[in-house]
């Protein structure tokens, strides 16, 4: 398709919306010293439509289980619907924190012009009322039956409709008019907006929007298609936590989703926003991203094309839900233990302490591990057992803080993996039923970037 | 404190099946054609037998649960029969059964058989093991060469041992085996190969090609055992007597896949094993004392640790004792001398017994061909599991007197 250029951001084979949203949400709490009360979370491609995504987030992140959650979908407005889901939860329950987060996995048939439009992506932010870094205005919203594409339940790919249509129905007519509303409602001059929003699903349809608001050239955004593609769901809130990377204190931003009518949604960055931490987010992401010019890998990832997975990928791999729950902490909060007795940090949780000269039994606190910093004791790389992405790497991943397992080591090029690496711990896909449909989630370790170590 | 089983109990006979793709063959048949053998080469009846042991690991793809299928096959007189599991050690842990059967008085003569039928399994390599409902939730999507390959990276990592140093010691070490599996009728794989072949061969789990791996074969061996005074009163002479000097097994808590002290770079559970088999077979110096080993060489890397980790070679030194050809026929203590693992593929429930099945054959001079000079002690050793968390077993064998 002609208007593709540059880059489009693309799933491994072990990630999902979730996975996604985890590792968006993990960099947003990295400097909390509170815990969200609630879970929004918005995709219309969560991995389960019957099981609480959210609360998989929510483990993964090891909230406390008082935690409310919820999944927002069924439209490309389900990122800014978990946003202001999120924004009214903390305006009725003033001293509690919301965590949102958006995530998408969009996958598109083979050779379709959505396969370059199309990117994975996933943002997070933390709402509350203390220590705000960008105010929320107010806003409006629009619903109307507009249907530029559509997928219908249970179907893999979205159907497309013609892009005239949708530039000069909905990006001429009802879209520009909900901006303006809304700057409207807030009294807001268009030409006091410093940064534009939206979400747009074809190039330039920011910028007819803006010209015909009245809001200035230089404050619409670059909508991130030559650079992630379009990442549905999760694209407005990836372009508001692009756009406060950068914010000076005092800006006026509007936010725009769109998916079978709009939601403007509009900020301003407060002082505060000068002294937040730095923190991994999309200009880090983009930058720390690994190439991949492998179609076929590309095509193999997203399931697209049937493969011959071999006799190992026939393997039986029903999971005991009884045996899932009863070790949920462990299995999707990584939370091993800590003996009370000697100290020895230990994963799994043991009934007794694994220090050969402690061995104490039963006095157990709770350690996470998912964020203490780790290296590779022993590694392999396996041609002969299955994955999607031959050859396996696992290894004895070693914990400074003590306590090892052996773990998938995940994001590896071949021939790079040695003893001694550092990793970080990431939320990742660990294997899927095809037969029951089911996802297993699990932590892997991941190479540390250069800047983190 | 106990006296161990040294010299507490004899070798009455033994048996060995063809080892291979036994594509004409079921399990049952398997262990007829072991047990015919041991019971010829016992000189008794099958009534005379007051207990037995059935070592078999992959019960699902293999014979099914239970005991049955051994009592069923081989006629038993209804006496008991137990079936064992223990990963990689279960044919040592079914003789292990039936020698301390005999040693507490429980009866006079008592059958150990191993057998494992992999070949109906569809798989090039071993199938996987089940391994509960918790492990497949967190655990890697692991392989056998992949678990083993790690103690290559952890080896090379503590010793600073270049891959190509450490990649030409492990073609050694199968090149030797092939060269004397290449000399054993009963060996799956009997053909020579060379060095290079086996450096050049298909990388499986880096730095392990496909040479450095053991074969995968259907096989079955027995053993039957008895005190040496009732082996004495059925004929046999105490000079060419087989007694057990020691059986030991040791298996891991955790401490080496939980616990920030194991590097990886050896197996702990061989090292334990290994002092208390000495200890209890009365052996102070195994280079000096020990005439010959077998170990689970399932892949050569394993095979060049086990010789540290049983004191035969000393740490960091087995590359060099490998290249002396310390290990080979003709060297100081011949290792896998009937071609082991590699040549006899691995038949889980089966290996055990067909190592200690070797050192009989040697023991007795009977190996033929490949037959040692006067040899004195035969060591076996077994390692199930994984490097991390395994289970090991040693048995001792030797001459009577």
């Amino acid at each position: 398709m002609a208007q593709a250029r540059g880059e489009r951001a693309m799933a491994g084979w072990d990630e999902d919306s979730l996975t996604m949203a985890v590792e968006a949400a993990r960099h947003a709490l990295a400097d909390r010293q509170t815990t969200p009360g609630a879970v929004y979370f918005g995709s219309t491609t969560h991995p389960f439509a019957d099981r609480q995504n959210a609360g998989v987030v929510a483990g993964a992140l090891d909230l406390p289980e008082t935690v409310f959650t919820t999944d927002l979908g069924g439209s490309l407005k389900a990122g800014t619907a978990a946003l202001l889901a999120a924004l009214n939860h903390v305006a009725v329950q003033a001293d509690d924190e919301a965590l949102v987060v958006a995530g998408e996995h969009r996958r598109a048939r083979s050779a379709s012009a959505q396969e370059l439009m199309y990117g994975d992506a996933a943002a997070a932010f933390t709402l509350g009322s203390s220590g705000v870094i960008a105010e929320y205005l107010g806003g409006h919203s629009v619903s109307t039956d507009f249907v530029d594409h559509y997928r219908a339940a249970g179907q893999p790919f979205d159907y497309h409709w013609e892009e005239r249509w949708l530039r000069d129905e909905a990006f001429q007519k009802w879209v520009p008019a909900a901006v303006a509303a809304a700057l409207k409602k807030l009294d807001i001059e268009a030409g006091a907006v410093d940064q534009f929003l939206l979400a747009e699903p074809a190039p330039k349809l920011a910028a007819a929007v803006a010209k015909r608001v009245g809001i200035a050239d230089a404050a619409v955004t670059d909508g991130l298609l030559g650079s992630v593609g379009h990442a549905g769901a999760a694209h407005a809130p990836l372009l508001l936590a692009n756009a406060l990377e950068a914010a000076a204190p005092g800006q006026t931003l509007i936010l725009v989703s769109f998916g079978q009518g709009c939601d403007v949604l509009v900020f301003r960055t407060t002082s505060a926003i000068a002294q937040l931490a730095p923190r991994v987010a999309v200009k880090a992401c983009l930058a720390r991203r690994k190439e991949i010019t492998d179609y076929a890998k590309f095509q193999a990832f997203n399931e697209v094309v049937t493969l011959e997975k071999g006799l190992r990928a026939e393997a039986n791999p029903q999971t005991a839900l009884s045996t899932m729950y009863r070790n949920r902490r462990m299995l999707t909060g990584l939370v091993g233990g800590r003996c009370r007795k000697c100290g020895t940090a230990q994963f799994p949780p043991a009934l007794r302490c694994v220090n050969p000269g402690c061995h104490h039994a039963g006095e157990m606190d709770p350690h996470r591990f998912a964020d203490e910093p780790a290296r590779i004791k022993t590694w392999a790389s396996d041609w002969l057992t299955y994955t999607p992405e031959p050859p396996a790497h696992y290894g004895m991943i070693e914990f400074d803080c003590g306590g090892r397992f052996m773990a998938d080591i995940t994001d590896w090029d071949v021939g790079t993996v040695a003893v001694g690496e550092p990793v970080r711990m990431v939320f990742r896909v660990r294997g899927r039923d095809p037969q029951r449909g089911m996802i297993r989630y699990f932590w892997k370790a991941a190479p540390l970037a250069a800047k983190e170590a | 404190m106990a006296d161990g089983i040294r010299d507490k109990v004899a070798i009455l006979g033994m048996g060995c099946s063809q080892f291979g793709e036994r594509w004409d063959m079921g399990a049952e048949e398997l262990m007829e054609e072991a047990f015919s053998e041991a019971l010829a080469d016992a000189g008794i009846e099958t009534r005379e037998i007051g207990a037995a042991w059935l070592g078999s690991c992959m019960d699902e793809v293999n014979i099914g649960k239970s005991a049955t299928p051994a009592s069923l096959t081989l006629r038993l007189d209804n006496i008991p029969v137990t079936r064992v599991e223990n990963y990689c050690a279960t044919g040592t842990e079914a003789f292990r059964g039936a020698v301390y059967a005999v040693a507490a008085g429980a009866c006079d003569i008592a059958l150990a058989i191993g057998v494992e039928k992999l070949k109906d399994t569809g798989y090039g390599g071993l199938p996987g093991l089940e391994i509960g409902t918790l492990p497949p939730l967190w655990w890697p999507n692991l392989s056998a060469p992949g678990v083993f390959a790690q103690v290559a990276s952890a080896y090379m990592s503590r010793y600073k041992v270049p891959r190509d140093v450490l990649k030409r010691a492990l073609a050694e070490i199968s090149a030797k085996s092939h060269a004397n599996g290449a000399k054993n009728p009963k060996a799956h794989l009997r053909k020579p190969v060379s060095c290079d072949t086996i450096m050049a061969s298909p990388m499986i789990a880096e730095p392990l090609g496909l040479f450095d791996c053991c074969g995968v074969s259907d096989g079955s061996a027995a053993a039957i055992v008895t005190t040496p005074e009732i082996a004495k009163s059925l004929g046999k002479h105490p000079d060419n007597m087989v007694t057990v000097k020691a059986l030991q097994l040791a298996l891991s808590n955790g401490s080496e896949g939980g616990y920030n002290d194991w590097d990886g770079s050896y197996i702990l559970t061989t090292r334990k094993a290994a002092q208390r088999s000495y200890a209890e077979a009365g052996i102070g110096k195994p280079r000096e004392e020990l005439s010959m080993f077998e170990v689970h060489d399932c892949f050569s890397i394993t095979e060049l640790v086990t010789m540290e980790d049983l004191g035969l070679s000393a740490d960091g030194g087995a590359i060099k004792d490998v290249m002396d050809g310390f290990y080979n026929a003709d060297g100081k203590i011949p290792c896998q001398i009937d071609g082991g693992l590699k040549c006899f593929g691995h038949p889980i429930g089966a290996s055990g017994i067909r190592m200690v099945y070797e050192m009989y054959l040697q023991l007795q001079g009977r190996a033929g061909e490949r037959q040692l000079k006067d040899p004195r002690y035969g060591l076996t050793h077994n390692l199930g599991g994984f490097p991390h968390q395994n289970v090991v077993g040693i048995s001792i064998v030797g001459r009577y007197r």
